[in-house]
């Protein structure tokens, strides 16, 4: 598995826990893009570990995964995307990425 | 500035990052009385990142959903930014080199301080999870250098080369080397305010390296393709390892090169030197 996402969500646990003021958090929602290099499995994996003694400990994390979008910019139609490069039906492959690439928090319950 | 990612400039969004709205979102969203019971979310004067729409102390104790809309990586983004500022308001061109870990990103380096060093100030920010060997080498190479070592960190990030440009002092006009933890997947993440990326593949690592790790190679803008020198030894298609990259980022440059025997190193510096003179030393085209 990456390593990366236990930074992610350590970066989360930052943006939360400055917006919520030390209130405690009781839920929040993540936007993972599925052309981001983050997946949601190993956020949800490093969670606990990394929200316990934060605002976030005990918090039910849910995951928007935002499926990938992408134009053509030989042709201009859209194509989606499953990974993070593909060919164009006009057998293009220089693509502008419309949606995908998100790793957004969303928002978040204080109790 | 974006408020919804953080942002501040599409060209140089840090990969994985790409927008999916646009730039003109109405912004009252944020104020929408729906986003929560009670929650008047008032502008707090002089918040350090413009985004205005924190809680004061009575909304924080409130119960309900709190809209954020923020984006992880904001952060490390507007810290990217103030570094790549930084390296503009000095003339400073400032590359962060991307390899898997035995690539050859520190003997490409060596050879160019000992090819270059004497008519091109090049200093260098090493980042490694442990020892300060890498440093070692470069400055036996004859540049100045600084080593980080991030732990059981796997990339480094924009406030660590923040701090090292502090420490290192480049002068006006240098080139700044930003050798990366040797990892193809995580420094992909983070803009640390460089010009540009430089991605090495060498050939033993075998030819399908740019689509197995596609995030890295569309976030580069040159591949260079280290070792050449070993072709003859092992299984490596050069024209299927440059098919690969180019499908994964139609405007990667490729280099081929030898950074031990020397092959194609006049293409790598004559690189170098266009990006040096290229509009305020940002001559890399980004690509999208």
């Amino acid at each position: 598995m990456a390593v990366h996402e236990l930074g992610i969500v350590q970066q989360v646990v930052e943006i939360v826990s400055e917006a919520s003021r030390g209130a405690r958090v009781t839920r929040i929602v993540l936007e993972i893009g599925n052309l981001s290099t983050v997946l949601p499995d190993a956020v949800r994996f490093c969670f606990d570990l990394a929200t316990a003694g934060t605002v976030l400990e005990g918090a039910t994390l849910e995951i928007i995964e935002i499926p990938g979008l992408a134009r053509c910019r030989a042709c201009g139609i859209e194509i989606p995307l499953e990974l993070p490069f593909g060919t164009c039906s006009c057998g293009g492959t220089d693509l502008e990425w419309l949606a995908g690439g998100e790793l957004r928090v969303k928002e978040m319950e204080v109790a | 500035m974006c408020a919804t990612c953080g942002c501040s400039d599409h060209q140089h969004a840090p990969e994985g990052h790409t927008h999916s709205h646009s730039h003109d979102h109405d912004h009252a969203r944020l104020h929408d009385p729906d986003a929560g019971p009670g929650h008047d979310l008032d502008h707090l004067p002089g918040h350090e990142d413009g985004h205005g729409h924190h809680h004061d102390d009575r909304d924080a104790r409130a119960r309900g959903v709190i809209q954020l809309e923020r984006d992880v990586l904001a952060r490390n983004a507007l810290l990217a930014e103030r570094n790549r500022g930084w390296f503009l308001g000095r003339g400073i061109l400032a590359l962060n080199l991307v390899s898997s870990p035995g690539a050859g990103k520190t003997a490409l380096l060596e050879r160019t301080i000992r090819d270059l060093g004497a008519t091109l100030p090049i200093l260098v920010i090493e980042g490694d999870q442990a020892t300060a060997r890498d440093a070692e080498r470069i400055r036996a190479a004859g540049a100045r250098a600084l080593q980080i070592t991030t732990g059981t960190v796997c990339h480094l990030d924009a406030a660590m080369v923040a701090r090292a440009l502090r420490e290192l002092d480049p002068p006006p006009g240098s080139v700044v080397m930003i050798e990366n933890v040797g990892n193809l997947v995580c420094p992909a993440l983070f803009d640390l305010g460089e010009h540009g990326k430089v991605v090495i593949v060498s050939v033993p690592e075998g030819d399908d390296k740019p689509i197995k790790y596609p995030h890295m190679f569309r976030a580069s803008d040159v591949m260079v393709l280290n070792k050449i020198d070993l072709l003859p030894h092992v299984r490596f298609d050069v024209a299927r390892c440059i098919a690969f990259a180019r499908q994964v980022n139609p405007r990667l440059e490729v280099l081929e090169v030898s950074a031990t025997r020397g092959d194609g190193l006049e293409a790598w510096y004559a690189w170098l030197r266009a990006c040096r003179s290229g509009p305020g030393a940002t001559g890399v085209a980004r690509s999208g």
